[in-house]
């Protein structure tokens, strides 16, 4: 209170009179802030200022969407590469748990976390005293189906159309994120101690021959790895390249599949897959994306004309309404 | 000496005192050795250490510690207090859920992450404010005090904080105490000081204090090495008005303590030069800090509504959670059979059980889905509020130049409640009247002087309250005044020099207030001292002076004059001396030469009564003790012109004064009188013209003042005699004996004196005249004598009506003239009251009844206490508003239905239902009857009722106009009385019933627990929002019962002794001055409530009547300084405080939902795992980071409808009562969009990426951008207006996004699992989908809401949509007002704001059906200005606009230029009173909804005459601003024509945001 009473009388013990002097008074300070008198826009939702808001959309919208769509339509043709995938349906990749079952820093060639998983991985972390590696329960799941295409040709004999391995993962998952644990030459070497998933075959140094594309680093190891977003999904498998600009890259005929049934998707009533596409400068064939701009368009355009229609027949009662204000 | 016992009472009995000692505390004197202790040649610092201890024993010192933690202390007990709050308990809990491997869902350190980051922000707060505290804490503890040393044996300097009770403390003039310290010596030779409480309770009068008995009589200077006395005392309480105790001598005697010998802590020494005392209470033992609690509290309606929502979202949360666990359960029965691949097991192998299972996904999924209970959201509203308090306290407009005071926010949180009130509880004084008493008529003895050159003063001061105008009647009264005797008038010149000195010494402060305020503080204003006096009341009052001064020497001189003289000397006298003015000058404290007439009074046993009063002693004028007395004052004054016996002495010197002559006096006072007086008497008048008096009210000021006008003046008082002036009589001294206080269940004081002329002990009597007139003397009817009083009595109680009728303060002067015996036998009982330890102020209590009666009416006071500035507009503006305003007053019901009227609460064209009843059936018949009429009403009128004692009358004094009368509800007069009755259980209900149906409800006579009934009973049945606002202690109840509490800071010294009654115990603090510093002491919460059951508790002190109450700022939760400022605080601020608010936590809870709903919506394609497709850390601090800052700008600064439409248009009001902005429906609305919303932001990403590769979380990101985009147009749609502010924080917010992804996703390879996000924004940057999907879904989820809001501002706007389309119309209303401010404030801009805002206010009738209000068109009737048709034109051409409107600014005030009514000019006002006529129809006619512009051009020739009128109006108005109203005037015509009244709207716009 002491306190209070000096800083009174600083307060008031300025030179008598002078207001708006130097004498300190308790004035608050003229700025537009303070007064709450910063410029403003105010915006004012009416039917008449909104329309155009509806109808510049319903503008950019429409073309957008056709353009979208037509594109979407194109890529049926097998032109350029085509892409190889295998789909599955019903298969929860995105459940919580199976989600968290892994360890990244096993897959990244952490040698500690190779003979030492986390504890994510359970019950995928051992098996028979030895580290899974890769392991957990995504990697436990791999599809391991082996899929294959030929052209039966004139001649009925089979060509077997080349498929690419590689390039079908991230460039950042197969080089940054995906690396085989430090050690000798050989990859089985580098993966000593450690023991194979459970429901795999073979072990992870087996996956494929190339040894770029061996271990954790093989990009159907790691293309599955990315879990998928949604219970129906579809997962690159390989690449058909195009060969040259004269000829489609999968010409027109009779083509066989010849699948390698390993993985079994009856339990869950799941559904296998295999797709082949082309992809134009926004992914996939998709033509929701299209239609649904056409389609917010249309409605924004159609809202914009109702609003015309209203911003017309109440104009006059809500200027009267303005006046009376 | 001072061993010597002076009081001779007798030790308690042992036994008695042992009993005590629980409750008591026990002070010696720290230089004394501790009883039973070592030698006392101990060492010096031993012996400080050893009193150290002792006093760490049990009593506190004086350090001040209002820190709540310690370094160590601080986490442990701020996280303590933190966790009491629901909320941080909730998200601990579930944070702490994630510590749990089954169940959790994120990283336990991020889930904890959140709450953490909010415990973080408030316990740096808390840091803060305590480090605040602690510095303020240091400051005071180092403050420097003179403390008396046993080692160096004089006073040293020493801290503040090193103070012990026991020490023995030295303060100087001006000096702080520094704790509760009992006075044991004053410089003043009477043993007094004077102390000023501005710092307890903001009064800046002094009050006085004296030293303890026993001790007053020390001739020597106190010595503190010779005390060895024994205190004791009460333990520390927080009671300021009470202290007990007895200080216990050497010798076994005894002494009692009482309040007035106690200096508190915080208070000033005036006027006194020095003063030692013994600490008694030390640092938080003090009454000052006692009576510090925590700020207030308060839930506002708003957040009770929004608490009330979040447990909808909490019972939300569960039902999704349930709807997820039970989905889970299905699921995994369903796949876990089937060795599914993705099924993952225990980790033992085995499988979860379905129910399990779905245990573990409920706990999960309210983990993820937490953030459905909007944790940000209470962070936000305090960020918000505290905002908006900021922007409340700098208001400059709110801001008092006057009183340099502005408004202040003392409650934090409920700022929003300002704008949802619905009724409003004023107190009538100093509430709605400025409380400034000045004297205006009396009555004496049946005969009324009435004052017609004082009324004609005052009217000057209304008319003008400027300097010059000031001059003109001082000069004329003291012209007048000089022939009675010059040096009154050379007194009068001293005078007003004195009002531009300093008031006191070394107080800057008070100087500035004294010369810069002189007009306004309540005891330097001229309009209250410059009272002119009746010339025939003069005349009188002279001739009983002169007619006394030849007489004085007879037996009986008042029995030589006739009775009404003798009334009329009486009356004076008795204004003079019966109160508690404390007389001060100003220059130096007071050096008391003077002869003490009497020493030892008032009287405190009978042998002293014996002694002094034994006949003989009165006959003869002298006794031994009093030569004894006066021999023991020689000594002490060392002054040798008094040989003889004081009253001798005394009456010497007044004849020797009388014997000079007149001429001389008047010539040249007494500077030329030879006698050995002449240095006293050139000394008295030396001090004499400097008076100035303080006074505990205003009202005893004015009777002072009024006094002194005529030449009765008022000299000297001091505890034990009175001193008063007059002319011929020269200085009469009364030996005061009692002073009974006032208070407020008496109504009334008295003072017990002994006339000096004629030797009687009188009582004078002042008091309400209700009280006062059932006391006095029962007169028999038989004789003359008894017959005449019985007119006198009749007239003056008629005189009295009509004063209350004029809406004056009335009070009644009494006296009774009390024989020795009876004066004896009711001091006898009296003394035994005083002495009474248990149940003294009851006792005190019955004593003075018992001695006030049968008292001898003398005569009749009014007292004038002016309206505030700008009240009826205030009130005009806050019933348009939609406030029902009660009054509730302790005064009587005409004075209160008078100022009514003057405040335009009522109106002489409204009917006004008074309700009067004397019982409790009559009141219950009353009620019945008065609400069979309100429904029957406007069929016939009800005639006017008398039933025995009841009477009701429905009086309608104003034939009301048959348009209004149907439309219009009556107010309602209650009386105190009827009010209880009404009150109670059984008619509560009628009661409220009928006064719901008033218009406006005016509560007289009623008591302070009344008040906060009647506010308990609209707030608890009516479930209203409740504002109280008062300015005293009476009002204290009824502000802490409110919702929201208003006091008015304004005026000091606003305690008034002859307000009614205070239930309350008083306290106060000074924390709200500390609080406007910034520092968050904690501020007092007075006991008024735990009270309740006691409703009458005395305040007055019995000793001394000087009540130190508690200010109702101290008890609010706003101080304003003006009852004006309520109107900008509500309807301004409120709206905005309110509107903001509300939309902010709609929209908290909008963006909860919406994010939460993705969630929720990809369970169904999880298999309900309680898995989520957005990054945990995105899902954490996306409330936190990303989507906070936009909608807390909004929230602080959206203006939704601007300033002065809001001010013009206090309908707009309604929005907040109604609560349009944010109720139930609202909210599930909001709810619903939000659904909505998620689901369109959820559904398009996810067919876009329908069967795609697309990995989890990579979907999941575009969906969290989606979700800020869609936050941010939402606010965008809902932002009504768009300061730079929210561009920045919006793009802030997207960038802030963007690039903590982009860096979160490059920091590392390998972490944050699950999600693992590396690259995924980078690589999502790259795909074309990302940005399509982007672009559509946030348009797609608002489409809907935009359409909405369009339509709704198309088709059915609500009425703040339309005042916000009003402000489009008038685009340059934004640019004017900055113009005008770039000027500059004029210093007398809020002076006149409210004058020129009135045209301003009618201008815009928002009176139109479509505005549903029940007000009538123009409703400021109060102006007597049209109310102008000009809105119903259109906007249509700026042309003529921008022409008629480019001068305005370079004016000096242009706004005021414009719009000031002219007045001035008559053939205006012809003009304006034609266009009043055609209001009606013109604006019925634009009030048809069907009207369009084109129907209104064809009927365009119809009004085009009008049209003309009313531009002739306006363009004369517009000249008349700018050079007078003698300008040509240029003919317009047609549609230009219309352009005036637009125009005036712009500067009507922005003149008031110039202001």
């Amino acid at each position: 209170m002491a306190m209070n009473y000096n800083a009174k009388d600083e307060v008031d013990g300025g030179p008598p009179c002078a207001p708006g002097g130097s004498a300190k008074t308790r004035r608050p300070d003229n700025t537009a802030f303070k007064q709450q008198r910063l410029p403003a826009w105010q915006p004012i939702l009416t039917a008449g200022t909104v329309l155009p808001i509806f109808f510049i959309i319903g503008l950019i919208f429409i073309p957008i969407g056709i353009g979208i769509f037509v594109t979407s339509n194109n890529i049926r043709e097998i032109e350029g590469n085509v892409f190889m995938y295998y789909g599955l349906s019903n298969f929860y990749q995105n459940h919580r748990r199976y989600v968290k079952s892994r360890d990244d820093s096993q897959l990244n060639g952490d040698s500690s976390a190779l003979l030492n998983p986390s504890k994510e991985c359970e019950p995928y972390r051992r098996n028979e005293d030895k580290p899974i590696a890769p392991c957990g329960a995504i990697a436990n799941s791999m599809f391991n189906d082996t899929l294959e295409l030929f052209l039966i040709g004139n001649d009925s004999y089979p060509i077997p159309i080349a498929l690419k391995k590689k390039g079908i993962a991230w460039w950042t998952d197969k080089n940054v994120k995906f690396r085989n644990p430090p050690g000798g030459d050989n990859l089985k070497e580098r993966f000593k101690g450690t023991t194979k998933p459970v429901n795999w075959l073979k072990p992870v140094y087996m996956l494929d021959s190339d040894p770029d594309n061996n271990g954790f680093i093989n990009e159907d190891f790691i293309v599955w790895m990315r879990t998928a977003a949604l219970p129906t999904f579809r997962k690159l498998y390989r690449l058909i390249e195009r060969k040259s600009d004269l000829h489609p890259t999968l010409p027109a005929g009779r083509y066989s599949l010849n699948v390698t049934y390993n993985y079994p998707v009856h339990y869950f009533d799941g559904r296998k897959r295999m797709i082949l596409s082309t992809i134009s400068w926004m992914g996939g064939k998709n033509p929701f994306l299209g239609i649904a701009y056409i389609a917010v368009g249309s409605i924004s355009f159609l809202l914009g004309v109702v609003l015309l229609v209203i911003n017309h027949k109440y104009r006059n009662s809500s200027n009267t309404a303005d006046i009376t204000i | 000496m001072e061993r010597e016992p002076a009081g001779t009472e007798e030790p308690g009995p042992p036994g008695r005192r042992r009993r005590r000692e629980g409750r008591t505390r026990t002070v010696r004197s720290n230089l004394l050795p501790p009883p039973g202790a070592e030698d006392p040649a101990a060492g010096a610092a031993k012996g400080e250490r050893r009193r150290r201890r002792r006093c760490a024993q049990h009593l506190a010192d004086n350090r001040l510690k209002t820190t709540k933690y310690t370094l160590l202390s601080f986490l442990p007990k701020n996280l303590f207090e933190q966790f009491h709050r629901p909320a941080n308990v909730y998200f601990v809990f579930i944070a702490l859920l994630n510590f749990v491997p089954a169940v959790n869902a994120f990283q336990p350190g991020l889930a904890l992450a959140p709450v953490l980051f909010i415990l973080a922000i408030t316990a740096f707060r808390d840091l803060w404010e305590d480090y605040s505290r602690h510095r303020s804490d240091h400051k005071i503890n180092h403050l420097g005090c003179l403390v008396f040393s046993r080692e160096e044996k004089k006073y040293v300097n020493r801290f503040w904080k090193e103070i012990h009770v026991g020490d023995f403390v030295r303060l100087r003039c001006n000096e702080i105490f520094p704790a509760d310290i009992l006075l044991l010596s004053s410089s003043d030779p009477d043993g007094l000081c004077h102390i000023e409480t501005a710092n307890l309770d903001g009064e800046t009068n002094l009050k006085r204090r004296q030293v303890v008995r026993g001790f007053s009589e020390l001739v020597s200077e106190f010595n503190p090495l010779t005390f060895t006395s024994v205190i004791e005392c009460e333990k520390p309480n927080n009671d300021l008005s009470r202290f007990r105790g007895c200080i216990i001598h050497d010798n076994g005697k005894k002494a009692g303590l009482y309040k007035e010998n106690l200096l508190l802590r915080g208070c000033t020494l005036r006027n006194t030069d020095a003063v030692v005392g013994i600490v008694i209470y030390a640092g938080h033992e003090t009454k000052a800090l006692l009576n510090n609690s925590g700020p207030r509290y308060k839930r506002s309606k708003l957040e009770r509504q929004m608490n009330c929502d979040v447990l909808w979202c909490v019972l939300l949360l569960v039902c999704m959670s349930l709807f997820s666990a039970v989905g889970h359960g299905l699921w995994i029965w369903r796949y876990q059979e089937k060795k599914s691949l993705f099924h993952v097991p225990k980790s033992d192998g085995s499988s979860l059980s379905p129910v399990t299972a779905a245990v573990y996904s409920f706990l999960t999924m309210i983990i993820v889905l937490q953030v459905l209970i909007p944790i940000s959201l209470y962070v936000s509203i305090e960020i918000v509020k505290a905002c908006q308090v900021y922007f409340i306290n700098q208001d400059m407009q709110l801001y008092d130049e006057e009183t340099d005071s502005q408004l202040q926010c003392r409650a934090l949180n409920i700022t929003e409640d300002l704008g949802q009130i619905q009724y409003i509880f004023s107190d009538k004084t100093g509430t709605l009247t400025e409380n400034k008493m000045v004297f205006r008529r009396c009555t004496v003895s049946g005969v009324e002087y009435s004052h017609d050159a004082n009324a004609q003063r005052l009217a000057r001061y209304q008319e003008a309250d400027s300097e010059e105008e000031e001059v003109v009647p001082r000069r004329g009264s003291a012209s007048q005044r000089g022939s009675i005797g010059s040096h009154q008038s050379v007194r009068m010149v001293h005078r007003t020099q004195s009002t531009k000195s300093h008031r006191r010494t070394g107080s800057r402060a008070e100087a500035k207030r004294a010369s810069m305020l002189s007009k306004h503080t309540a005891f330097s204003s001229p309009m209250e001292k410059d009272i002119t006096p009746d010339p025939k009341l003069l005349e009188k009052v002279s001739e009983c002076d002169k007619s006394l001064a030849v007489v004085r020497h007879r037996e009986h001189p008042l029995a030589h004059l006739s009775p009404e003289l003798s009334d009329v000397f009486d009356f004076f006298i008795a204004l003079t001396i019966c109160n508690t003015v404390v007389v001060t000058s100003p220059d130096q404290p007071r050096t008391k030469v003077r002869v003490r007439f009497e020493l030892k009074s008032p009287v405190k046993t009978i042998e002293d009564f014996l002694r002094r009063f034994t006949p003989s002693c009165l006959t003869s004028g002298c006794s031994s003790i009093g030569s004894l007395a006066t021999n023991k004052s020689n000594h002490k004054l060392g002054s040798s012109f008094l040989s003889t016996p004081s009253s001798d002495g005394m009456l010497l010197r007044l004849e020797e004064r009388l014997g000079q002559p007149t001429s001389a006096i008047a010539s040249n006072g007494y500077s030329s009188q030879a006698d050995n007086w002449a240095s006293e008497l050139a000394q008295e008048q030396e001090s004499e013209r400097e008076l100035r008096y303080e006074a505990e009210s205003p009202d005893e000021a004015a009777l002072v003042y009024a006094a002194r006008a005529y030449n009765c003046v008022l000299v000297e008082r001091l505890h034990d005699q009175v001193s008063v002036e007059l002319p011929h009589l020269g200085r009469l001294t009364f030996e005061l004996l009692h002073t009974l206080g006032f208070d407020s269940i008496r109504k009334r004081m008295s003072v017990v004196i002994r006339h000096p002329l004629t030797d009687e002990i009188n009582v004078y009597t002042k008091g309400a005249d209700s009280v006062v007139m059932d006391l006095l003397q029962p007169c028999s009817s038989v004789d003359a004598r008894g017959r005449h009083q019985k007119k006198i009595r009749s007239k003056t109680q008629n005189y009295l009506n009509l004063y209350a009728a004029e809406g004056l303060r009335t009070l009644c002067i009494a006296k009774r003239v009390l024989s020795k015996e009876e004066y004896a036998c009711w001091l006898q009982s009296h003394l035994e009251a005083e002495s009474s330890l248990e149940n003294s102020e009851e006792l005190l209590f019955q004593s003075a009844i018992r001695l006030e009666t049968n008292l001898h009416l003398l005569g009749a006071t009014g007292i004038e206490d002016r309206l505030q500035d700008g009240v009826p507009e205030t009130i005009s503006k806050l019933r348009q508003a939609g406030l029902q305003i009660w009054v509730l007053t302790g005064d009587k019901q005409e004075t209160a239905v008078n100022i009514a009227y003057a405040c335009k609460l009522l109106d002489h064209d409204e009917e006004v239902i008074t309700l009067n009843a004397t019982s409790q059936e009559a009141c219950a018949a009353l009620l019945d009857q008065c609400l069979h009429y309100v429904h029957s009403r406007g069929l016939q009128r009800a005639p006017e009722k008398t039933k025995g004692k009841v009477s009701m009358r429905f009086s309608s004094l104003c034939p009301p106009s048959t348009s209004t009368a149907s439309g219009r509800s009556p107010s309602l007069v209650i009386d105190g009385r009827s009010l209880a009755y009404a009150l109670e259980k059984n008619l509560e209900d009628k009661f409220l019933f009928l006064a719901k149906q008033c218009r406006s409800v005016l509560c007289c006579r009623s008591t302070p627990l009344q008040k906060s009934m009647v506010v308990k009973l609209v707030r608890s049945k009516l479930k209203a929002m409740t504002l109280a606002i008062g300015d005293g202690a009476n009002d204290v109840s009824m502000i802490q019962v409110a919702d929201v509490g208003v006091g008015i800071s304004g005026q000091e010294g606003m305690q008034e002794m002859l307000r009614e009654m205070t239930a309350t115990e008083t306290l106060a603090s000074h924390a709200h001055t500390v609080f406007r510093m910034g520092i968050f002491l904690p501020c007092c919460v007075p006991c008024i409530l735990r009270r309740e059951d006691k409703p009458y508790t005395r305040s007055a002190s019995p000793v001394t009547g000087i009540p130190l109450r508690l200010k109702a700022v101290m008890a609010s939760d706003f101080a304003v300084p003006k009852f004006r400022y309520l109107e900008r605080l509500l309807i301004l601020h409120g709206h905005w405080c309110y509107s903001r608010l509300a939309n902010m936590v709609l929209y908290f809870f909008y963006k909860n939902t919406m994010f939460v709903g993705l969630l929720f919506w990809f369970q169904f394609f999880c298999g309900f795992s309680a898995s989520a497709m957005i990054d945990q850390w995105y899902l954490i601090f996306f409330n936190l980071l990303f989507s906070s800052l936009p909608p807390l700008v909004t929230g602080v600064l959206d203006r939704d409808v601007p300033a002065n439409v809001l001010l013009t248009n206090p309908q707009l009001y309604k929005s907040g009562q109604n609560m349009e902005e944010y109720r139930p429906r609202t909210f599930w609305f909001n709810m619903a969009d939000a659904t909505f919303q998620s689901l369109v932001c959820f559904s398009i990403p996810y067919l876009a990426y329908y069967d795609s590769n697309v990995d989890l979380f990579t979907w999941g990101t575009p969906i969290v951008t989606i979700a800020l985009l869609t936050f941010l147009l939402h606010l965008g749609i809902e932002t009504k207006t768009w300061t730079w502010l929210n561009w920045i924080t919006c793009g802030f917010s997207v960038l802030l996004f963007f690039t903590v992804a982009l860096i979160y996703n490059a920091s590392c390879a390998t972490c944050y699992p699950p999600s693992n996000p590396y690259w995924t924004m980078q690589a999502l940057l790259g795909d074309p989908v990302f940005y399509l999907t982007c672009l559509m879904t946030p348009v797609a989820a608002l489409l809907p809401r935009l359409f909405f809001r369009s339509l709704q501002g198309s088709i059915f706007p609500t009425q703040l949509q339309l005042a916000r389309q009003l402000t489009r119309k008038s685009p340059r209303r934004c640019n004017a007002p900055k113009e005008t401010f770039a000027q500059g404030h004029l210093p007398k801009d809020s002076g006149t704001e409210h004058s020129s805002g009135r045209t301003v206010k009618t201008s815009v009738p928002l009176s139109q059906p479509s505005w549903h209000t029940q007000q009538p068109v123009c409703s400021l009737e109060a102006s007597g200005e049209p109310s102008t048709v000009d809105m119903s034109m259109p906007l249509r051409e700026h042309t003529l606009l921008e022409g008629l409107s480019a001068p305005a600014p370079m004016s000096s005030a242009p706004g005021e230029a414009v719009l000031r009514s002219p007045g001035g000019c008559p053939e205006e006002s012809k003009v304006r009173a034609a266009s009043t006529g055609r209001v009606t129809p013109l604006s019925s006619l634009f009030s048809l909804p069907t009207f369009s512009l084109l129907n209104w051009i064809s009927s365009w020739s119809l009004v085009s005459r009008l049209g003309s009128i009313l531009q002739f109006s306006r363009t004369e108005q517009l000249a008349d601003g700018q050079a007078g109203c003698g300008l040509p005037v240029q003919p317009h015509s047609g549609r230009s024509g219309l352009q005036g009244p637009d125009h005036r709207l712009l500067m009507g716009a922005s003149s008031r945001r110039s202001q």
